[in-house]
């Protein structure tokens, strides 16, 4: 059992590293989702670091909290979590995307330990999380279950099968994510098919809503605390967040959804990321090592 | 014959008695319950049967989760809906991860009331057989039918059961169990083999009892097996018999002529003659006008099988 008491500053560094290893997995890659993996380090440091009971030594720990990705895109962010908390080691991380590799692009259950469900064609997240959260319930858990969601997912009509659905479950068990980063593949989220106005459409769902600051630490704490203190509903924690977020050139910009870096755009990122030059250099020789 | 019983007729009590056994077992319903017959599961562990709505993509997707969470869900709705609507939350969210879910897939092939095209599925052992890791099953009569969900209950797997919709006899011998991957011979006989499953088994022994009074006589298997199919079966009857008929309550495309002639035109090419519907939408109507107007009935069949021999 593992309930870190991390304090804000140190959460701060892990969200920091995780995107380090975002930025290095996907120029070892040649290819990668990193404005969607950008936007949602804190949220996953949060959560593993300070919200979720989980064993890193036992990853089918039976009365584990769960955490879903349901915007599979953004593995890298996961696959650094995981290599944070102790599910994977750090050196697997160098073969993300490979053919052999448990780290696919989307993430498969029962490939990577930690992963709990398969993702990856969007909008399908959610409904598995509700049928998580009605089983707890059955077999009388108290564990809970978290799905992270992007914006521009929830243009699939299925999210709002699986929104409709919960509250009618009263599960209060449930906490839904959405990294609200203001983009969608190819455009805005505004001009791709707007959400808004978003809370209302949760609360009038039947959800609590919270709004936050997604890359805000303490926000996103107190948020995730009061989600368990909501009873006979779910909870969807609106996480107002930056595409591509502390990626200089990459930020709050469409292009960054999948990215091919040049040498000169990692050693930029990882720069303002405050990695060592020797660190900087290790990982482009990696890249040229793929080439 | 035997009594006449539907397949669908027997789903409540068989689950309920899977369900006594096993605390695990859990039922979702798109809303279809009073024609798919679970209504006894629910009224009997009432915290175990999972009301989704008319929402197939959302049921698949929780019956993935309650899957992960150590359960068994059987998951049932109109086949159409359980294939067509939902194949992606079925591929993705159950099928790559090899999740422990049974889709009970109602209403299968063309004979659906009088719903007509939106609810036959003439497409879903194509989608079904084509997903990695999905087992397909579809059980004759009754009996198969229980003997088909008790399997179920016990592998470990995804399995899709395609289950018609009207009462048919009683064609697996009494004692009967069901056994994956393994075709069961209803007739015996070396000039022809006929194969089928479904609801079309009693129309093809008919026109097999028809074919022997003109000195034809046909083998006669029950494939309800369709995915694993029995390769073994289909090649002694390629030795045995030659020529292979396959009738199909599906489009002749993907459905089990296709996965026999995937087996025979590699391992030992025979010809084969695939009866079923010829890539066209259905129609409302009866049972019978729908074999009358689309080449199912005993008649048809029997009428095909004596052009192909000759």
């Amino acid at each position: 059992m593992k309930r870190n008491n991390t304090d804000t500053e140190k959460l701060a560094e892990i969200a920091n590293r995780i995107r380090i290893k975002v930025v290095k997995m996907i120029a070892q890659s040649g290819t990668g989702h990193l404005g969607g993996s950008s936007s949602i380090a804190e949220i996953l440091t949060v959560l593993y670091f300070r919200i979720m009971r989980f064993d890193p030594r036992n990853p089918e720990f039976e009365d584990r909290d769960r955490f879903v990705l349901s915007k599979g895109h953004a593995s890298p962010a996961l696959y650094a979590t995981f290599s944070e908390v102790g599910f994977i080691s750090e050196d697997l991380l160098s073969t993300v995307h490979q053919i052999d590799s448990p780290l696919q692009m989307h993430p498969e259950r029962g490939l990577c330990p930690g992963v709990e469900m398969s993702t990856g064609a969007l909008g399908q997240g959610l409904s598995a999380g509700v049928g998580m959260a009605i089983g707890a319930k059955l077999k009388k858990k108290s564990l809970r279950i978290y799905v992270l969601i992007g914006d521009g997912e929830a243009a699939e009509g299925q999210i709002w099968e699986a929104a409709m659905s919960a509250p009618n479950y009263k599960l209060d068990n449930l906490t839904a994510i959405l990294d609200y980063n203001k983009f969608a593949l190819s455009d805005r989220v505004d001009k791709v098919m707007s959400l808004e106005p978003v809370s209302e459409k949760w609360i009038a769902f039947g959800w609590h809503v919270i709004e936050v600051n997604g890359h805000s630490i303490h926000q996103l704490i107190d948020a995730f605390e009061r989600t368990q203190k909501i009873k006979n509903k779910p909870t969807i924690i609106i996480a107002h967040t930056v595409k591509g977020y502390k990626i200089p050139y990459y930020e709050d910009q469409a292009f960054s959804h999948s990215v091919s870096f040049t040498e000169e755009q990692v050693k930029k990122a990882l720069s303002a990321l405050g990695c060592s030059v020797e660190e900087i250099s290790e990982t482009v020789q990696q890249m040229k090592g793929r080439e | 014959m035997s009594k006449l019983v539907a397949p669908r007729d027997v789903l409540g009590e068989t689950l309920i008695k899977l369900g006594e056994k096993n605390s695990d077992i859990v039922l979702l319903d798109a809303d279809f319950s009073p024609a798919s017959k679970i209504q006894a599961f629910k009224k009997r562990f009432p915290d175990r049967f999972v009301q989704v709505g008319i929402a197939e993509q959302n049921m698949m997707g929780i019956a993935a989760g309650l899957s992960t969470m150590g359960f068994i869900p059987f998951a049932s709705t109109v086949s159409v809906f359980c294939s067509r609507r939902a194949c992606d939350q079925v591929t993705v969210s159950i099928a790559i991860s090899r999740l422990n879910v049974k889709i009970l897939a109602l209403y299968a092939g063309i004979f659906v009331g009088k719903n007509g095209a939106s609810h036959q599925s003439l497409e879903d052992l194509a989608i079904m057989r084509s997903i990695a890791n999905m087992t397909v099953l579809q059980p004759a009569d009754a009996l198969e039918t229980k003997e088909m969900l008790k399997f179920a209950a016990d592998f470990d797997g995804p399995v899709y059961i395609r289950i018609g919709r009207d009462p048919v006899p009683q064609f697996v011998p009494d004692g009967y169990q069901f056994q994956l991957g393994k075709a069961l011979t209803l007739k015996n006989g070396n000039d022809v083999t006929l194969m089928t499953y479904g609801d079309l088994v009693g129309d093809t022994l008919q026109a097999a009892a028809v074919l022997e009074k003109q000195g034809i006589d046909a083998r006669v298997l029950n494939m309800s097996s369709i995915k694993p199919i029995d390769e073994e079966a289909i090649l002694k009857a390629a030795t045995e018999t030659g020529k292979i008929v396959t009738v199909d309550n599906h489009n002749i495309y993907g459905g089990l002529g296709s996965a026999v002639c995937e087996i025979v035109s590699e391992k030992m090419p025979v010809k084969v003659r695939r009866i079923g519907i010829r890539d066209e939408f259905g129609r409302s109507g009866s049972n019978e006008e729908m074999k009358q107007r689309f080449g199912l009935s005993a008649a048809h069949i029997e009428k095909e099988v004596v052009s192909f021999l000759n």
